[in-house]
């Protein structure tokens, strides 16, 4: 396919849509899907064909509309409408209502600050197409972005226009794409490889696997671009065996893809190809560092190595590598679509463009959200996850998973970006916002994380996989009221220890909950040790 | 073929020190006869910077490194003897003794087991943290040689030196986290292994009585490790 045709294709896709007058488009991702909704796909798509309005109404299964909580959620177009808590029997009064009065008792009102307040680059298609058809990307401008560098791109002005955008990496650090992609096409050699990191495992964090749900063409168009611009003919998607949904619709993307000549040999007509396969994850959650993911991929233990020498001069293989988590790539296309500029316009003076967050916890409106960078973590509770709940009282927020750390009260005017969460003594992480009102206990939850850390250290390093069992053990002993405050210090005291002497990220970030509550909640820790008791009520004392 | 090999100077201690590019901080620290504490690390097996007792301070890096896996850079100015690195490695001490069942008393190394004197080498005075005693099995059915968990330190010399020098890959690891334990084949009886050449290469690079072999005094357990040096020597002289 030449990047002409790939114009008249969607032009054509563009003439196709009106067709239909109605189209429901009800979410099929994952947390929709786990509430009935493909069931009240097939009751929709029954009572279309009941009355015979095949060619008056489309029933169509779309990525993540975002606000899980009210899932299952469907958008009738073009009315605007948009439903929340639809179950099967709703289905003929929806259909009947078409083009009329909506149903009033399953209105999910849309002008509500949960959807006013987002900015969507990344989940621009989320919910708008569908996922398993290639056609409906197109027709959204996709692959314009890859014929458009194929066509008069160099690798050199990709790679330019990516740092103009001073993209950074989406997986945690916040490490500049554009210098990493530099360093690896600066790389020796003619074999290189591109990687996408899709081993989502932070509890509580789903972003990824929305974004390869409701639109994983957006990926792959980020890989391909990627692979141009670093020299690269392979790709590998790792992707985790828990999100079968998400390999599904991987597998289908790619093989849509390769069909028209957008992956593969020869992309576009041109000399440029490249190839992409799935890897699975074997469920485990340090597969994620970079350096064992490629061991992962390489069919040995995954386990991290030291590094220097980073996968970008010695990664898979042997190979240089260029591996990005998914909302990164994710970010790609519409780069090179609008331009680095346009992206640089959005967001703080260091933290470009959005970020999607995975809202869960003690607040409303829980769901999937994109945010410009720099918006308050008030607004973020507040105004798009509408509070909290039953009159409770917000206690903290926990960013960035097993790696992060609790913000309290006092910082919630602070502006969300990497530098100023890593200020307050957590890390933006991959997006996973957990946030928990006073019926919470902070040392409960720094023991929750802890046990997260336990069970997924992989073994190799001496601090990270003894020294987290001690420091959960320690924490087990404070929130049954058996500890003593030397057995405080030891804590601290371990914390430093793991957290400068681990070999990997995992370990160097595991005590991370533990330090920040420790330096914002130090009085429930004591008052489990002194008082013997849990402020919140949550832990059980043995007397 | 024949590029200039490079010499870095560097600063280690505070002593004038030189290398090759392509040598790590330990070796040179070695050449030089400064001493940095290691377990995991065998001259002549691959390192894999995982006990962390080599970790040195290294001047403008915030991050403590592992010798044994740094490469020597110009200019470096490394540190290995800092207060905060031997409270860092007396602790990595503590929590490996704190990990299984380590009775110097009843062991069959006593005397001459790494991880004993590497304690006293560094003043480990008592374990600061509580002990886990967990219930691990020995396995004794080889004919020559026993594996004990409780001993284990989990630094996978004898996997490496299995892989790398033997060539039968009979042991690995699996499990993970605290559940790591080194398996023989695929976790069958060590007796009962097609793989193992009965070469006894494990029980030697050892560093703990977690791999000994039957029927012989303590005091004569000594570990003969003479062939490594000389085994990857002769290797890469024939490549």
């Amino acid at each position: 396919m030449t990047p002409e045709e790939l114009r008249k294709l969607a032009e054509s896709q563009e003439e196709a849509r009106p067709a239909p007058r109605h189209r429901i488009k009800i979410c099929v991702a994952a947390g929709c899907l786990s509430a009935g909704s493909d069931r009240v796909r097939d009751a929709l798509q029954n009572e279309v064909t009941r009355r015979g309005l095949e060619n008056e109404c489309e029933v169509q299964g779309v990525g993540c509309l975002g606000l899980c909580t009210m899932g299952p959620l469907m958008l009738v177009e073009p009315d605007g409408v948009m439903y929340q808590n639809v179950t099967e029997s709703d289905a003929a009064a929806i259909v009947e209502s078409l083009g009329k009065k909506p149903v009033e008792q399953l209105v999910c009102p849309s002008d509500m600050s949960f959807f006013t307040k987002q900015y969507k680059i990344v989940l621009e298609n989320s919910g708008v197409i569908d996922p398993e058809k290639i056609e409906d990307y197109i027709a959204r401008d996709g692959y314009t972005a890859l014929a458009r560098v194929l066509e008069d791109m160099s690798p050199q002005d990709v790679i330019d226009e990516i740092t103009r955008s001073g993209l950074r990496g989406r997986g945690g650090a916040g490490y500049p794409t554009g210098l990493k992609w530099s360093t690896v096409a600066k790389a020796g050699g003619t074999r290189k490889f591109v990687i996408c990191n899709a081993d989502e495992g932070d509890p509580g964090a789903f972003m990824d696997r929305s974004v390869l749900e409701s639109d994983p063409h957006r990926v792959l168009e980020g890989m391909a671009i990627a692979a141009y611009a670093v020299g690269a003919s392979q790709g590998y998607l790792y992707v985790r065996a828990e999100y079968p949904l998400a390999v599904k619709r991987l597998r289908t993307a790619i093989r849509q893809a390769e069909r028209l000549g957008l992956l593969g040999n020869n992309i576009c007509g041109t000399t440029f190809s490249f190839h992409v396969d799935i890897r699975l994850g074997a469920g485990a959650f340090v597969c994620g560092e970079e350096t064992a993911l490629i061991a992962s991929i390489e069919g040995k233990r995954g386990q991290p190595r030291p590094r220097p020498p980073y996968p970008a001069e010695y990664g898979l293989w042997g190979y240089p590598t260029l591996i990005n988590n998914v909302e990164t790539f994710a970010n790609i296309a519409p780069i090179i679509r609008n331009g680095g500029d346009w992206f640089a316009s959005i967001g703080t003076e260091k933290s470009k463009g959005t970020k999607v967050f995975a809202l869960a916890g003690r607040v409303k409106n829980t769901g999937l959200i994109e945010v410009p960078m720099g918006i308050t973590l008030r607004e973020i509770i507040f105004d798009i996850g509408g509070g909290i709940p039953d009159g409770h009282r917000f206690k903290a927020v926990q960013t960035g998973g097993p790696s992060g750390g609790c913000i309290p009260e006092q910082y919630l005017d602070m502006p969300v970006d990497y530098e100023s969460l890593a200020k307050v003594g957590s890390i933006m992480g991959s997006g996973g916002m957990i946030v928990m009102d006073e019926t919470s206990c902070m040392v409960d939850v720094a023991k929750f994380f802890m046990d997260f850390c336990v069970s997924e250290s992989c073994g190799k390093c001496v601090p990270c996989r003894v020294g987290t069992v001690q420091m959960y053990n320690i924490l087990n002993r404070i929130t049954s009221g058996e500890a003593t405050m030397e057995d405080l210090a030891l804590l601290e005291e371990l914390c430093d220890m793991v957290k400068y002497t681990s070999l990997c990220g995992l370990g160097q970030t595991a005590p991370n909950p533990v330090l920040s509550t420790l330096q914002y909640f130090r009085d429930e820790y004591v008052a489990h040790i002194v008082d013997k008791q849990c402020p919140a009520g949550v832990c059980q004392m043995r007397q | 073929m024949n590029q200039p090999v490079r010499v870095k100077t560097l600063k280690i201690d505070d002593r004038d020190v030189s290398g090759r590019e392509d040598e790590t901080i330990l070796e040179i620290a070695r050449q030089n006869g400064i001493f940095i504490p290691t377990l995991c690390n065998l001259q002549g097996l691959t390192p894999i910077g995982a006990c962390r007792l080599c970790l040195v301070e290294i001047k403008g890096v915030s991050r403590l490194l592992p010798a044994c896996v740094t490469r020597v850079e110009e200019g470096m100015e490394v540190y290995t003897q800092s207060e905060r690195l031997q409270k860092y490695r007396r602790m990595v001490l503590e929590l490996l003794f704190s990990e299984r069942n380590h009775i110097c008393s009843v062991c069959v190394v006593n005397g001459h087991c790494e991880l004993q004197s590497m304690a006293q080498v560094l003043g480990m005075t008592h374990v600061s943290v509580p002990y886990r005693f967990p219930r691990l099995p020995v396995d004794a059915s080889h004919e020559r040689f026993v594996v004990d968990h409780n001993r284990c330190i989990l630094c996978t010399r004898c996997v490496r030196v299995c892989d790398e020098i033997e060539g039968a890959h009979t042991w690995d690891v699996m499990g993970r986290g605290i559940d790591s334990r080194v398996i023989t084949d695929l976790n069958q009886a060590w007796g009962e292994s097609e793989t193992c050449t009965s070469c006894g290469k494990c029980v030697n690079v050892c560093p703990t009585g977690a791999l000994f072999e039957k029927g012989k005094p303590v005091s004569e357990r000594l570990k003969k490790r003479q062939f490594l040096p000389y085994l990857t020597m002769m290797r890469e002289e024939r490549r």
